[in-house]
């Protein structure tokens, strides 16, 4: 199959991420994380491109790939908001927040707008429980959201 | 080390502005910037004056927080719009922006520094002594508050049986939930010859409702390592870990930041201090599974495996990380011992209870007033966290219960309040002290709903390796939900008792015996509740969508209009200073309008 340019790219910034770290097992986890990070989901490619690097077989990164919840097998949207549903959240109306996603944008958690734009995800505590709730868009905390901010916080982040 | 560092003195003034995650996010960078700005060639300021990022101050619902020393000037929920008042009214003519002060909220006093408010007069800083006070990325900072002195005390004063013996005293317990005796722990793990040993500090705060130990990785990160530097002195350690939740951005920075500085410094490497000890730490980005705060995950974590526990037949003393001899502590464990060792042991057991010393760390959350980071000496009664230094319930609202110990904690209910917290009392009273999240629930909380959230979270955060856990939490939750639709029957209560009965028994791990713990300790202090549901399809709370209707009290209804004003759905109507009504057509029981009605004419059919 031909490939086209951006896949080399791709292959490249993958490599020259795994070969950051030495070849042990230990360092999956943080190889995955640099990965997620870069492409906002860990392509198959570079899960068995690291699977060759530690040389541990494609089970166990699959694995882990799949227990961690920092990881995903499919492609995030550009802005991932983040609804925090820890306690505090949760007894401030996190719940709230996230059915209002889902009238504004038509996406429940775990899921991706057909634009490729937005991903909603709910987390288990951010550690910001006296602003609750509290909502992460990629990496910017908003505080003591409402529906109404939440409106703002979604234009805000659409389409830059 | 940044030699450039100008050490202030009583003759230059120190501006902290708190830069912790709850500051940050309501706009401290923007205020630090400023203030930078502000003060760059500024010749009307008459002193030198020095602005600097800190960590958590604590009090997160007053943020962002700006301290101003030596004057002792406290100034809260500043904008950077405020900084050029505050630079020439304060800074340049020494007077107080009087509007920015802390007001007591009952009183409605000015406070002039917070140490003299209520939040901060009876806490008792150990574990969060230096946060807020010093910039985290500066290691002299850190050493100007008397950072690894206890580290030098230690290589050069004492032998490492003596500084197990030091710890043994002090009478510390494990702050991550169990409660072990730390001392003890070491002592075990000195004693088995078989070398490499490793020292692992649990950074995997997973609980909902808690930041301690972010606060102290974000604040002051040197205190963590000093900590792990003594252990490894005294177990005869060669290699160290600290596991951090990936979530924790900052965290991680600082840490990264204060690993590399220590290393610069001869803290950390071959030959500490020109002694014998060779210790290096690595950090390790969690991976977002609760499970892996349980220690044996995170070490198969640490290891490269998915995060599942194994059985404890052998502690970690004994075999832990690559089968070695491990001690593995808590954040805030780690962060009183450089404290027990500077100051001795003595010192540190004459604060707390008889057995539990000490202080601990709380996150004070939900609807308290003053949500915040708090720390008190061991012993001090619920009611003294929350009414005294929290400001009491908001809005004027009825208490209802507080949660402790995490989602693996339970709900202790108002006739318990004046219980003294330790580890002990808590676990008496059906919950447990767990890591320190604090949350509290007024009459607008649903008790029935709270313990299917904690179940919801234990069964999705559950690692499935036992059946138990696996299957028994699923059963627990299908349970509850059932009892939230209004579709629960009597004999439910019981199946709920006797599954969680048989969980507590029979599972692998902590995650799964204590996870019945919400359900258990809900049903027996909020049973009311529960029946009401059951009973009379009814939640009082006004939570369970499929059993809440809400209507307005004509009696008490003012016709103000704020509730129809900020009603989403367009559900209430009224004219102006006439009694409204709601359309429970159109309600969508967000119940936006009965937490905001100021005159309680919101209630719940």
């Amino acid at each position: 199959m031909a490939e086209n340019s951006q896949q080399t790219a791709d292959r490249e910034v993958m490599s020259s991420i795994i070969n950051r770290y030495p070849p042990e097992r230990r360092f999956i986890l943080a190889i995955m994380q640099d990965l997620q990070k870069q492409f906002n989901y860990l392509p198959k490619e570079a899960l068995q491109m690291t699977a060759e690097h530690v040389n541990t077989p494609m089970t166990v990164i699959f694995s882990m790939a799949t227990f961690y919840k920092a990881f995903s097998l499919v492609p995030k949207g550009r802005v991932v908001l983040k609804t925090c549903d820890g306690t505090a959240c949760h007894i401030k109306g996190s719940t709230i927040i996230i059915d209002e996603v889902y009238k504004i944008l038509g996406i429940r958690p775990g899921e991706t707008t057909p634009d490729g734009q937005f991903s909603l995800e709910t987390v288990n505590c951010l550690g910001a429980c006296a602003i609750a709730p509290v909502l992460l868009a990629n990496d910017r905390v908003y505080p003591k959201v409402t529906p109404a901010l939440l409106r703002e916080i979604i234009e805000e982040n659409r389409g830059q | 080390m940044n030699q450039l560092e100008v050490k202030p003195n009583h003759e230059t003034r120190m501006i902290l502005v708190c830069c912790g995650t709850g500051c940050l996010a309501n706009g401290s960078a923007a205020v630090y910037e400023a203030l930078c700005d502000a003060l760059q060639g500024n010749d009307k300021i008459q002193v030198e004056t020095f602005a600097k990022a800190t960590g958590c101050n604590g009090l997160c619902e007053k943020g962002p927080l700006v301290k101003i020393l030596p004057d002792d000037i406290t100034y809260c929920k500043v904008k950077a719009e405020d900084v050029p008042e505050i630079v020439e009214k304060t800074l340049q003519q020494g007077e107080l922006v009087q509007r920015l002060l802390y007001r007591d909220p009952a009183t409605k006093k000015y406070y002039k520094s917070h140490h003299e408010t209520d939040f901060y007069k009876k806490q008792k800083k150990v574990a969060l002594r230096n946060i807020g006070e010093i910039d985290p990325t500066s290691v002299q900072d850190y050493l100007d508050r008397g950072g690894y002195q206890a580290l030098e005390k230690a290589l050069k004063e004492m032998s490492p049986a003596e500084v197990i013996e030091e710890v043994l005293k002090s009478g510390l317990r494990g702050r991550g939930g169990g409660g072990f005796p730390t001392g003890l722990k070491w002592k075990a793990c000195a004693a088995v010859d078989n070398p490499p040993r490793y020292v692992i500090c649990n950074g995997d705060e997973g609980d909902p409702g808690a930041f301690m130990d972010r606060s102290i990785l974000e604040g002051d990160p040197h205190t963590v390592l000093e900590g792990m530097i003594i252990c490894a002195y005294a177990i005869g350690a060669s290699n160290g870990f600290i596991y951090v939740r990936d979530e924790y951005d900052l965290a991680v920075k600082n840490l990264t930041k204060a690993i590399e500085n220590a290393r610069e410094c001869g803290y950390l490497g071959k030959n500490i201090l020109g002694s014998d000890l060779s210790f290096d730490i690595e950090l390790v980005r969690g991976g977002g599974a609760f499970v892996c705060g349980e220690e044996t995950a995170l070490i198969n974590s640490i290891q490269g495996n998915v995060g599942e526990p194994w059985d404890k037949y052998v502690f970690p003393t004994e075999r832990g990380l690559w089968g070695q001899p491990t001690v593995i502590n808590n954040v805030e464990t780690w962060a009183n011992i450089p404290v027990i060792i500077k100051d001795g042991a003595a010192n540190f057991a004459s604060i707390g209870t008889e057995g539990s010393k000490g202080t601990k760390v709380f996150s004070l959350v939900g609807k308290v007033v003053n949500t915040g980071l708090v720390e008190v000496p061991m012993g001090t009664t619920l009611r003294e966290i929350i009414y005294d230094i929290g400001g009491g319930i908001q809005n004027g609202r009825q208490f209802k219960a507080v949660q402790t110990g995490g989602p693996s904690g339970g709900c202790i209910p108002e006739n318990l309040l004046d219980l003294p917290v330790d580890f002990d009392t808590l676990t008496e009273a059906g919950s447990m002290m767990g890591s320190g999240g604090m949350i509290v629930m007024d009459d607008r909380t649903c008790m029935v709903e709270v313990a299917r959230y904690y179940v919801n979270f234990l069964a999705e955060e559950s690692c499935g390796k036992c059946v138990p856990c696996r299957e028994g939490i699923s059963l627990l939750l299908e349970t509850l939900t059932r009892i939230c639709e209004g579709k629960g029957k009597p004999e439910d209560l019981d199946l709920l008792e006797s599954m969680s009965s048989t969980i507590q028994q029979a599972a692998l791990c902590a995650l799964g015996r204590t996870a019945p713990n919400p359900v258990l300790s809900t049903l027996k202090y909020f049973r009311d509740e529960y029946l009401e549901h059951i009973n009379n399809h009814r939640c009082p709370a006004g939570i369970c969508k499929e059993l809440t209707e809400f209507y307005i009290d004509a009696e008490l209804c003012t016709g103000c209009g704020r509730c129809r004003r900020n009603c989403p759905a367009d559900a209430i109507s009224g004219e102006k200073k006439k009694a409204h009504t709601i359309d429970p057509a159109k309600c969508i029981k967000c119940g936006d309008c009965i937490n905001n009605c100021k005159f309680q004419a919101v209630k719940v059919k």
